[in-house]
């Protein structure tokens, strides 16, 4: 039952994560946090720190992780944990997959088709929209810590998030390194 | 020995996309030189015009661009196996390497100083994820008529909890209509 909800959940996101990575963030977050809970929003936030610093696609990375975790928060064998992650990026994968053969296959001349320039003309402002949704649905308690239970934390938080978004936006420094010294900055205020 | 030479190729295949998947950090866009150099420039296997019709259709199509790629590659070299050999290629590393960490990462957790490493972190995390919602919003040259489509979107993933799926929808039919529309007019 949870593999079938494992493949209906991430064959979705792979059939209308449009926009790379980051556009599918939402969709990723939606299914993976909101609707069947297989992560808390701070573990997946987790993932997505670990996709920046590891190789690979971040929709493999999630599908992987999210798969790993829904088995095992039901208290499943390690192996059926495995099956689980194997099924979700399978999944992932699969409606591409099927869409980039049916075009190798008819060729479809797809980018001249004035229909499809059409459609990504709004298309492309809604995943603007996606990604800025999936911003403010990470922004919590889960994330920055509480104000009312722990200030000092909050505030901190609020630095580190400043702190990222100008040294990434303006000076171009590479993401990697900032979740380095956030981290080590976490590892010297938190503990 | 024409059978072993497939073999001997999709093996190839199978070798230069877990090595493009293996070292492509920061998602799919930053594979785009390392298959130059490895597929146009060294083995020769696809020309620079094919290619850049490639990166169009693989941005164009849902799901992960960096597995799009080497699908559309797979397939020229070697059909369905071609596109089967190299979509595992890409896919495995990270597979392999998330796999790992999802086994050992909540022993880890456990640690109280890997804990608060985390809470540092995270909202470094919701800051990487605002930059390229700022840079995609001035990719996609909004203008006046276009820039309510992105606050409505929004206003209903996060104001009203609708899923992303259905203002995807809406915003493709809402394109395909004004399209549809707009060519009747000409």
């Amino acid at each position: 039952m949870i593999f079938l909800s494992l493949f209906f959940s991430f064959f979705q996101i792979g059939l209308f994560g449009f926009g790379g990575g980051y556009g599918m963030l939402s969709l990723i977050q939606r299914e993976v946090v909101f609707a069947n809970h297989w992560l808390t929003a701070a573990e997946f936030t987790d993932i997505v720190a670990i996709s920046q610093m590891t190789p690979g696609p971040i929709g493999i990375n999630t599908a992987t992780y999210a798969g790993y975790m829904a088995l095992k928060n039901i208290g499943a064998e390690p192996l059926f944990c495995v099956l689980g992650s194997l099924v979700a990026s399978v999944s992932i994968v699969l409606p591409s997959f099927i869409l980039m053969l049916l075009i190798s296959v008819y060729f479809i001349k797809f980018k001249e088709s004035a229909a499809v320039k059409g459609v990504f003309i709004t298309l492309r402002p809604a995943v603007v929209g996606l990604l800025l949704a999936a911003t403010l649905m990470l922004v919590s308690k889960e994330t920055f810590g509480s104000f009312s239970e722990n200030a000092l934390e909050f505030f901190i938080s609020c630095g580190l998030f400043l702190l990222t978004f100008v040294c990434t936006y303006f000076f171009k420094i590479n993401p990697i390194k900032m979740i380095v010294v956030c981290g080590i900055l976490g590892g010297v205020f938190f503990s | 020995m024409e059978n072993s030479s497939a073999i001997s190729r999709c093996l190839e295949i199978f070798w230069t996309f877990f090595k493009i998947g293996l070292f492509t950090f920061g998602g799919g866009y930053a594979m785009i030189p390392l298959i130059e150099a490895e597929i146009i420039e060294r083995r020769r296997w696809l020309s620079k015009d094919d290619f850049f019709d490639l990166v169009t259709v693989a941005q164009t199509c849902p799901g992960i661009f960096a597995v799009n790629m080497s699908i559309f590659i797979g397939f020229r070299l070697r059909h369905l196996r071609g596109a089967l050999i190299s979509a595992l290629g890409t896919a495995l590393p990270s597979f392999l390497i998330i796999l790992f960490l999802a086994i050992f990462f909540e022993k880890f957790k456990e640690i109280e100083l890997v804990e608060a490493v985390f809470r540092g972190i995270r909202p470094a995390v919701v800051a990487l994820i605002a930059v390229p919602a700022l840079k995609l919003a001035r990719q996609a040259k909004l203008t006046i008529k276009t820039m309510w489509i992105p606050i409505v979107s929004v206003g209903l993933i996060y104001g009203l909890g609708i899923s992303p799926i259905i203002v995807i929808l809406l915003a493709g039919l809402f394109g395909f209509l004004s399209w549809k529309i707009g060519e009747r007019r000409a």
